[in-house]
């Protein structure tokens, strides 16, 4: 059991994501972080689809009955285990009743913290993902309140304290310079554009504005006419989605957003990348890049972070199950989380 | 690339197929809202479904197009693409006027479950009663469930009864509710907010989590409303 003792500013429960329902109008939701995501639940030895905390901006604190091993990877706080301060993206070994404490945020926005055994709340259509809009799944679908307590699973290994100090790589673009350089895909409707608006969108910088959640990151910045007056007949839209309302400024749609737009979309954000958007805050910049999608398929292929979309099963079809094992290897080997 | 409204269907381009980011193809039929370009999503939905070819994660119809999101580390998004751009060359939706089944949906008109069915009567110069029989006349087909979850838009609405939305959406449209907004008419499968004009309700349970069906429409049905 976890008892939430502050809850920080936004805490839920995430798992990999709802998966399969995009047809019926749900969306994924899941960590905006898949790659810190998977980073803490492989630290403290959970399989990909074992639910976790997702922490927004301010940390919470919260306690366990029972020792555990937990990890916490993506933004950057200060952390204490009791009196002592511990690492992010390690293993630390938390005694029954001591307490887990976030202090400060020095960078980024979202950290995942992973308890070996994950968070056992009931799934929701398959899935452990709040969905605060939804107000459905984690706990009562909505965030995590002080006094709450959290079921957590049975240890998955007896030994404990040998995984404790296993670090991850920390991803070297995790800088909090307050700029995050995303790659995109143009398309499908870049042609709703005018040559020099996309070369703006390319060109430019745009400001991260208060109005970034968990469905979507509304951007400011050089406005971007559209060549083509109307908009499009309501279509599906993926994470990454860059939407482009009539006023002309991007919204880069992320894991809560609705299913389908009627707003042209200039680009979408690599999958690789869309942990990048995961920590920016209001006032950071985003720059896009182009790249092919051939370039695309190939940089995320490399990379992991995405990997656990596909390594979970997914309602109704069948899933190829080899991949998150192999990521496993791959980033245990030779770093992959530096991507390039 | 063509943006011609009117020819979408004669129009040698479509159907095709454009990548949506890395990992997923949209599948574009036309660019109108159309009861046949649409009856081609949902054939195409079928015959993808069926197929099941690795990798493939998830399809989500829409009115004219359908999002076909695949895992990139098994497949081979060329070969996808040739097998989408052959799926839909073999599935003219014209061709095949009852594709999804065929359901009865019981509705309440009016008063309490439909308070917006006297301002949609003298919006159109119609009677409440004759907006209820135009209304549950015919059969509607369910282009795509989105917006909302389980949110039903549904093609077919008779053009005398379009109506514009609300001027001020409601906080809270109860689940059942049966709307409609400028030339569409839909079903809200959950409460949520909403500004289409309510003229009715059903009291079937369109959404029940605990189902192995959870939702009782889906993309490609055919419906009628019955008054009750």
């Amino acid at each position: 059991m976890l008892t939430i003792l502050d809850p920080g500013a936004l805490t839920t429960i995430q798992d990999v994501g709802r998966l399969g329902w995009g047809r019926f109008g749900i969306p994924p939701s899941g960590p905006m972080d898949a790659a810190a995501f998977a980073a803490a639940n492989h630290l403290v030895g959970n399989p990909c689809e074992a639910a976790a905390l997702e922490v927004t901006l301010t940390g919470p604190a919260l306690a366990a009955s029972r020792d555990c091993l937990v990890a916490v990877c993506g933004a950057e706080f200060e952390l204490w285990a009791g009196r002592l301060p511990v690492p992010a993206w390690h293993a630390v070994y938390l005694r029954a009743g001591h307490a887990l404490r976030f202090g400060k945020r020095l960078t980024g926005a979202r950290a995942y913290l992973a308890v070996d055994g994950g968070v056992d709340v009931s799934p929701y259509l398959g899935s452990r993902s709040t969905h605060l809009r939804g107000r459905f799944g984690g706990l009562e679908g909505r965030a995590l309140q002080a006094g709450d307590r959290v079921t957590i699973g049975a240890p998955i290994h007896t030994h404990h304290i040998d995984r404790a100090g296993t670090r991850w790589p920390i991803p070297d673009w995790r800088a909090g310079d307050g700029v995050a350089e995303v790659r995109v895909v143009l398309g499908p409707q870049a042609d709703h554009f005018s040559a020099a608006a996309v070369d703006r969108f390319l060109g430019n910088a745009y400001r991260v504005t208060a109005a970034a959640d968990r469905m979507g990151i509304r951007l400011q910045g050089r406005r971007l006419d559209r060549a083509v007056e109307s908009g499009i007949v309501s279509d599906g839209i993926v994470t990454g989605s860059i939407q482009v309302p009539p006023d002309g400024q991007p919204i880069v749609m992320m894991v809560d957003r609705q299913t389908t737009g009627g707003y042209p979309k200039i680009a979408n954000v690599i999958r690789a990348d869309v942990p990048r958007l995961a920590q920016v805050v209001p006032g950071d910049e985003v720059r896009f890049e182009e790249v092919t999608v051939r370039e695309a398929r190939s940089i995320t292929r490399r990379s992991w972070c995405s990997r656990i979309e596909g390594g979970c099963a997914v309602r109704g079809l069948t899933m190829h199950d080899s991949g998150f094992r192999s990521a496993r290897g791959c980033a245990r080997g030779n770093g992959l989380l530096k991507q390039s | 690339m063509t943006n011609s409204p009117a020819s979408d269907s004669q129009n040698q381009a479509y159907p095709r197929v454009l990548p949506v980011g890395e990992a997923a193809f949209t599948v574009e039929f036309g660019d109108r809202v159309d009861a046949d370009l649409n009856r081609s999503v949902h054939a195409l939905d079928a015959a993808l479904t069926s197929l099941a070819p690795p990798g493939l994660v998830e399809c989500i119809p829409s009115y004219r197009s359908l999002l076909v999101i695949f895992d990139i580390w098994t497949t081979d998004p060329d070969a996808l693409k040739t097998t989408l751009l052959e799926l839909a060359a073999a599935h003219p939706g014209a061709a095949q006027r009852e594709i999804g089944r065929l359901l009865e949906i019981p509705v309440r008109y009016g008063g309490e479950d439909g308070p917006d069915l006297t301002d949609v009567a003298s919006h159109c110069g119609l009677s409440p009663a004759e907006v209820v029989t135009r209304h549950s006349a015919v059969t509607y087909q369910v282009a795509m469930l989105g917006f909302a979850p389980g949110f039903a838009y549904l093609l077919g609405l008779p053009r005398e009864l379009a109506t514009p939305r609300v001027a001020t959406p409601r906080l809270r449209v109860p689940p059942g509710s049966v709307g409609i907004a400028g030339s569409q008419t839909g079903i809200y499968a959950l409460a949520t907010p909403g500004g289409w004009r309510i003229i009715g309700r059903t009291h079937l349970t369109l959404f029940d989590a605990g189902l192995s069906e959870p939702f009782l429409l889906h993309a490609g049905d055919r419906i009628r409303f019955v008054a009750c």
